[in-house]
């Protein structure tokens, strides 16, 4: 209970700092909801021209896309202070300090920034996977409904796990490795479409590798009641989200033998 | 001649120092290649998928993926983000220094601003053409690989329309600078132009693709001279007469960013605040 008064601390008192530049927080949030949009633009566009694409409609996209931007958007509010912890922390030295205090570190880089320009995407990505769902027609039943919070719910565990991990390989670069936002924002890209669209060498690095699909593609067939066109079986597609806890699972491993090696820049 | 020295140096002193950032380029390398392949599968899959539709589409698939592999490696020359040196001098009060050298302000940025987007596309855009163009053919990809141009000519008028994209985009790159100067925070304009940025320059999607009742609408709003014009006119889809307009509009753009961006810093100036101590 102790630390979720802090984290909401933290949280209270990066939302009053954000607010002291109205003028940026307005632009940051419809940049945030222009961003989103975008994605969507170019999907849009080529429905319009071509119609359909291995039977797939843009309603169907937009379930697609809703996931896995909800569970981004969720996780993307809280886990700023990984995302740059190579940068504001190991470089600076500033993690020290971090150490030092009675908590533990990851539960102070989660209260480090709550973002809130990503209302934005949040907003974007729900009103796109409901009306989406609309569009098809899903039938919201309460297991279907069950169904849509384990996914995203995995959706954030893997995310989270992509942003810790990226954190610990900070252990020995000392620098931020953007390269993982081609895994994040990357990803959604990716997996806004289905698998079905890619080729064998991409869809089996997006299933094992980094499972994003098992926490947007599969999941999100068994909400549109429609079968894998690959052959996966019934059973996986409603489990695969679990692959993202396993994820996060590895990443804390990353995160722990990272610490554990930590020596101070001294700066 | 004497008097352009100074801003020849800016310019050069810039573009040398950004070539160091070698990891930074090959990060943008990788993460170009994942974009740019993840474009080229989703436009094959559609183009395979509604034939009747491809055929009457105003580029081939071919055409497509050329333009796609280009958009990923000029990316940088884009106005993709503020200017940072410009954006931490208006935070930490360093703008003071810029304003008292005797040289002119806009043209100070605006040369720094080019050399910066042009150190930051060479090394990418280097690589991405070994990728795309020569490492893709070799492990017998090539429907999916970087083309040469269509005609001489197609790259006769790339090569001329490639500066223009240079200094639009560096014109334009100057009206953010004066946003961020004007907000004081870089963070807020730079996700706004960036969207604005990814979907007109055809980055997002090559502007030709768009419905056909947008068609003139987005050829001739400035964004598209910063990559959609070059790179329609590397793959042959704007030929004669309307290659000639592309180049012309290109220029009509760069004008009127630069008499807009010189109007706005002398008014951003009047109200500036040094910040810092």
């Amino acid at each position: 209970m102790n630390d979720l008064r802090l984290v909401g601390r933290y949280f209270g008192a990066s939302i009053r700092s954000q607010l002291q530049y109205p003028g940026s927080a307005i632009m940051l949030g419809i940049g945030a909801f222009l961003t989103t949009i975008v994605d969507m633009l170019a999907a849009w566009a080529l429905f319009d021209r071509f119609g359909q694409v291995q039977g797939w409609r843009l309603g169907d996209i937009a379930v697609f896309y809703g996931v896995v931007s909800t569970s981004f958007a969720i996780t993307d509010f809280i886990t700023r202070g990984f995302d740059v912890f190579g940068t504001e922390f190991v470089k600076t030295g500033a993690f020290d300090r971090i150490l030092l205090r009675p908590r533990s570190p990851a539960l102070q880089l989660l209260g480090y920034e709550f973002r809130l320009s990503r209302f934005g995407r949040l907003a974007q990505a729900l009103v796109l996977l409901f009306v989406g769902a609309a569009v098809v027609g899903v039938q919201w039943t309460p297991e279907k409904a069950l169904l849509l919070a384990w996914t995203l719910l995995g959706g954030v565990a893997l995310f989270s796990g992509l942003l810790i991990l990226q954190a610990s390989f900070a252990f020995w670069t000392t620098e931020s490795l953007e390269v993982f936002n081609v895994l994040t924002y990357g990803g959604i890209q990716a997996a806004q479409f289905p698998l079905s669209l890619y080729a064998g060498w991409f869809r089996n690095f997006l299933i094992f590798v980094v499972p994003l699909g098992c926490v947007a593609y599969y999941p999100v067939l068994a909400i549109l009641d429609q079968p894998d066109p690959l052959g996966a079986p019934g059973w996986w597609l409603p489990a695969a989200p679990a692959m993202g806890f396993l994820f996060l699972g590895a990443s804390f491993l990353a995160w722990r033998a990272g610490i554990a090696r930590y020596t101070s820049t001294g700066s | 001649m004497e008097l352009a020295r100074p801003y020849a140096a800016a310019f050069a002193s810039r573009f040398l120092l950004m070539l160091q950032y070698r990891a930074a380029a090959i990060a943008g390398f990788a993460t170009q290649c994942w974009w740019g392949g993840i474009k080229v599968m989703i436009y094959a899959a559609f183009f395979a998928a509604a034939p009747a539709a491809a055929a009457e589409a105003p580029m081939t698939l071919a055409q497509v993926i050329t333009y796609t592999w280009l958009a990923q490696a000029l990316l940088a020359l884009t106005p993709w983000s503020a200017d940072p040196e410009i954006a931490l001098a208006v935070r930490t009060g360093g703008v003071a220094y810029d304003r008292l050298r005797p040289l002119d302000t806009y043209a100070l940025w605006y040369v720094r601003g080019a050399a910066w987007m042009a150190s930051r596309a060479v090394p990418r855009a280097t690589l991405m053409l070994l990728a795309a163009g020569f490492v893709l053919p070799l492990i017998g990809l090539s429907d999916w690989a970087w083309k040469p141009p269509a005609t001489f000519a197609a790259a006769a008028f790339f090569a001329a329309s490639l500066p223009l994209a240079l200094a639009l985009s560096a014109a334009f790159l100057m009206i953010v600078n004066l946003v961020v100067a004007a907000t004081l925070t870089d963070r807020g304009p730079n996700v706004l132009f960036n969207a604005l940025t990814i979907v007109f320059s055809g980055n997002l999607l090559p502007l030709a693709l768009y419905p056909d009742w947008a068609r003139t609408a987005l050829l001739v709003q400035p964004f598209a001279g910063m990559l959609d014009i070059p790179l329609r006119l590397y793959v042959g889809e704007l030929q004669g007469a309307a290659a000639f307009a592309g180049l012309a509009l290109q220029a009509f753009w760069t004008l009127a960013l630069v008499v807009l961006g010189r109007w706005a810093l002398a008014r951003v100036m009047c109200r500036l605040e040094v910040q810092g101590g």
